[in-house]
């Protein structure tokens, strides 16, 4: 028997937590919970290379470790900064985290269009729970938006490249189903955009997947847009014998009909198993499906707001009200 | 007179071709090196000379390369980075188009002090005609026995590429210069891992800029003491600054660093003093991404002593009322240049520049860039000014590289010391826009803002 590998120590807002060596900060505080879990727009567990980019997740580290307590000078992204034994983190309990997340949420939402009303993610968007959080209530961008056309890539996924928050997750997903590249970023900077370059229509038995992982309406499954806001459907946990996937999936029903099928999502808005295209796009009759019983939502979201029984957050809804 | 150990031989007739530049001492240090030393030796006489690296951050160079991690059967690079796209900086073109065998004598040199076998020279696309003369050079040199197998029959060997890159400023940030060179796009990578650890094709990796490599030559030829002996303090022998502005003599010089700023300006042996008799106004010593000194500031420091051509003297008084020495890219502005008009434009270009990746700088620069032409353009309102501080104060040090620091800085020290200007501007946007430089005929504000 090999001995089992000591743990680091670590304290975030004045809780303490015991975890492996190699553990990211924001791990660690997914294992404490609550108001300890920093947000991630760009990180997904399950998508190697992820995490880094959108910056909502930056901490302050006001002690090193136990061998060199120095704090570190700058923020740092909790989800690719790994742990050190006896460190101490400030989430919530620094003002400096709480100001730099506030600006970076404000960069967030220059760009992307404040028309939640219409948009179909709207009610399990992540930068929408996001911008209630930590959004200020009124924007200081007085420049036009950048806009993009609509794409179909493929038969059953739409881009909306104007929603997009390049967080990339996507575009692990793709690299990560296949062994050929045929969707990425095109062009540099604040023009840089989501492609399946010359329109590649992506065919993978698993792509519909960057619907799941995509934080903002931005991808978006064709056989449901917009037949109905999600707060009007009713998530059921179903399965179903798939020869290509687990078939474990969320079926989210309007009365009888399963108006769409998605991957089931943890608290912290990440599938842990794919779903194939086939559970996803065509099996839309109950009778495809075993019920075992109505989806718990963790996440505190606006969905949460209609029918589920967390508390509503408090804060002025900032995107309604543009 | 100063001591030149770059450019000493740079305007003797045909240097760039392989006979004169032997001829002239070249590939000593080579000789040197692979007949009479270990590549510890090396290092250590790196270490010894305090060579410090002149890409921009200063980070001592022998240090650098001892941190390169050495695992049993992993091949490990060197990179030279000539991707010099930082508005104000174009020293190392001008090394290159010169003498283009003393970094190819760098680069055999340090590579055999790194222990590599394959090295790069990532030069930015725009410099094509210099990567024809590298190639040329290189060619020289293999045909020399000077790179190849069992160089010089040392049993050493290397094997020197060109590549270029395809137009992107940010493909000077080493890692973002690693993934270019495999292939991909351009975007910095996060670190850790380091490239010292996991570089290119993940083997370890060392990113030095061309005027670094080139400095080892000397290093090498002379010994590190004797390169030491020259400068001031931490900031040893000898740098290139390219000078530009309205100076009386713009172009690219070689330095014994701890000279005075007032010397550098104002001396018919540099930059010649200003050009037209005006005053100065403002001087960005280190290139685009470096705070710019406002006059009271460049010449002496804010505790009145003299300021000094060297990595500490120019970053005296932090950033409150220092610069940085940074890539060596000394910008002069006479009193007719427009500060909000060169905020502006640097501004302009870090969002064309900026990866994307990242949210605070892939939306923060095109922000700033907006509002300041505003301003510039006449249609500014006093809260801008309040708000530009905080859009930069939301990227710096938010962000994945240094990129996102290099457009914050800028901006916030213009407004730290030419806040009248920016208000100026906001008061009398019709008389400011008459005053720009460049604007005064073509365009009247009526244009302007039709
Ligand atoms: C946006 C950006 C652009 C850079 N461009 C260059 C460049 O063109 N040339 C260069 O030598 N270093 C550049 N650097 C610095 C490099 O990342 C790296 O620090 C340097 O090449 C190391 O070499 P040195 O230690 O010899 O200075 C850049 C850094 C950043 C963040
Ligand atoms: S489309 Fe969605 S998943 Fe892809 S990069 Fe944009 S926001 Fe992220
Ligand atoms: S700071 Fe800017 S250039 Fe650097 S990684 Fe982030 S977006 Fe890219
Ligand atoms: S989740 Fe950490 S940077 Fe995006």
């Amino acid at each position: 028997m090999s001995e089992a590998t000591p743990k680091f120590k670590i304290t975030i807002d004045g809780h303490t937590v015991e975890v492996d060596p190699g553990t990211t900060i924001l791990n660690a505080a997914r294992l404490l919970g609550g108001d300890s879990v920093p947000p991630a727009m760009c990180y997904y567990t399950s998508l190697k290379g992820s995490g880094g980019k959108c910056r909502t997740c930056l901490v302050e580290v006001s002690k090193g470790s136990e061998k060199d307590p120095r704090p570190m000078p700058k923020l740092v992204a909790s989800c690719s900064t790994t742990v050190m034994d006896g460190m101490e983190i400030k989430n919530k309990s620094s003002q400096r985290v709480l100001d730099a997340r506030s600006g970076v949420v404000e960069m967030l939402l220059i760009n992307h269009p404040l028309d939640c009303p219409i948009c179909d993610q709207a009610g399990e968007c992540h930068l929408q729970d996001l911008a209630y959080e930590h959004g200020k209530s009124n924007t200081r961008y007085e420049f036009e938006r950048r806009t993009f056309e609509k794409l179909d890539i493929g038969e059953y996924i739409k881009l909306h490249m104007t929603r997009c928050i390049l967080c990339y997750r996507c575009v692990y997903t793709a690299n990560q189903l296949t062994d050929k590249r045929e969707h990425g970023v095109l062009k540099r900077g604040d023009a840089a955009e989501i492609g399946t370059f010359i329109e590649n229509n992506l065919t993978n038995d698993f792509i519909g997947n960057v619907i799941d992982v995509c934080p903002v309406g931005a991808l978006t499954d064709k056989t449901f847009r917009f037949r109905s806001r999600v707060w009007y459907t009713k998530p059921m946990d179903v399965h179903r014998d798939c020869p290509t996937c687990s078939g474990k999936a969320v079926a989210w029903m309007i009365g009888d009909e399963v108006a769409r099928v998605t991957a089931r999502k943890d608290q912290f808005g990440e599938v842990k198993e794919f779903i194939c295209n086939d559970c996803r796009f065509h099996k839309k009759e109950k009778s495809d499906w075993t019920i075992e019983g109505p989806r718990h939502i963790d996440r505190t979201s606006v969905i949460s707001a209609n029918h589920y029984e967390l508390e509503i957050p408090k804060h002025t809804p900032l995107l309604n009200k543009a | 007179m100063a001591r030149k150990l770059l450019l000493e031989h740079a305007q003797v007739e045909g240097i760039h071709t392989y006979d004169v530049y032997r001829k002239n001492g070249g590939y000593k240090a080579v000789e040197k090196a692979l007949k009479s030393m270990s590549p510890e030796d090396v290092v250590e006489e790196v270490k010894k000379s305090g060579l410090r690296g002149r890409g921009g951050a200063g980070f001592p160079t022998g240090m650098k390369w001892s941190f390169i991690a050495k695992p049993e059967g992993v091949p490990r690079h060197l990179l030279c980075n000539a991707d010099e796209s930082e508005p104000g900086t174009f020293k190392d073109r001008y090394l290159m188009e010169k003498i283009p065998h003393l970094l190819i004598e760098g680069m055999i040199v340090s590579s055999y002090a790194l222990g590599c076998n394959s090295s790069y020279i990532y030069i930015r696309g725009e410099y094509m005609y210099v990567l024809q003369i590298l190639e040329r050079a290189i060619a020289e040199a293999y045909a020399n026995g000077w790179l190849g197998k069992n160089i010089q029959g040392s049993g050493y060997d290397l094997d020197l590429h060109v590549s270029p890159g395809a137009g992107a400023y940010i493909c000077g940030e080493e890692t973002a210069l690693i993934e270019s060179l495999e292939g991909k796009r351009g975007n910095p990578r996060m670190k850790p891992p380091f490239p010292a650890v996991q570089g290119l094709w993940a083997r370890p990796t060392v990113v030095n800029n061309v005027e670094t490599i080139a400095a080892v030559v000397p290093i090498v030829n002379e010994g590190g003491d004797s390169y030491a002996a020259i400068g001031v303090g931490k900031s040893t022998g000898t740098k290139l600054i390219s000078a530009s502005g309205n100076i009386n003599k713009p172009g690219v010089y070689e330095i014994e660093l701890g000279v005075s700023v007032e010397e550098f300006i104002y001396s018919d042996q540099y930059c010649g003093g200003m050009k037209n008799g005006k005053r100065i106004k403002a001087c960005v010593p280190g290139g685009s991404s470096v705070p710019i000194l406002p006059h009271y500031l460049i010449t002496k420091t804010a505790a009145g002593e003299s300021r000094l051509m060297t990595y500490e003297s120019l970053a005296d008084g932090g950033f409150a009322s220092g610069s940085m020495l940074g890539s060596g890219g000394f910008i002069v502005y006479d009193e007719d240049q427009c500060i909000v008009r060169n905020t502006w434009n640097f501004s302009r270009f870090y969002h064309h520049e900026s990866c994307g990746q990242c949210s605070p700088c892939r939306e923060g620069t095109g922000w700033m860039e907006k509002v300041l032409h505003r301003l510039e353009y006449g249609h500014g309102k006093m809260e801008d000014i309040d708000l530009l501080w905080d859009i930069q104060r939301q990227i710096e040090g938010n962000t994945i590289c240094p990129l996102g620091d290099a457009a914050a800085w800028p901006v916030a020290a213009a407004i730290r010391h030419f806040r009248e200007e920016f208000e100026w501007h906001v008061n009398e946007p019709k008389r400011c826009l008459e005053t720009n430089y460049g604007l005064v005929k073509e365009k009247t504000f009526e244009s302007v803002n039709a």
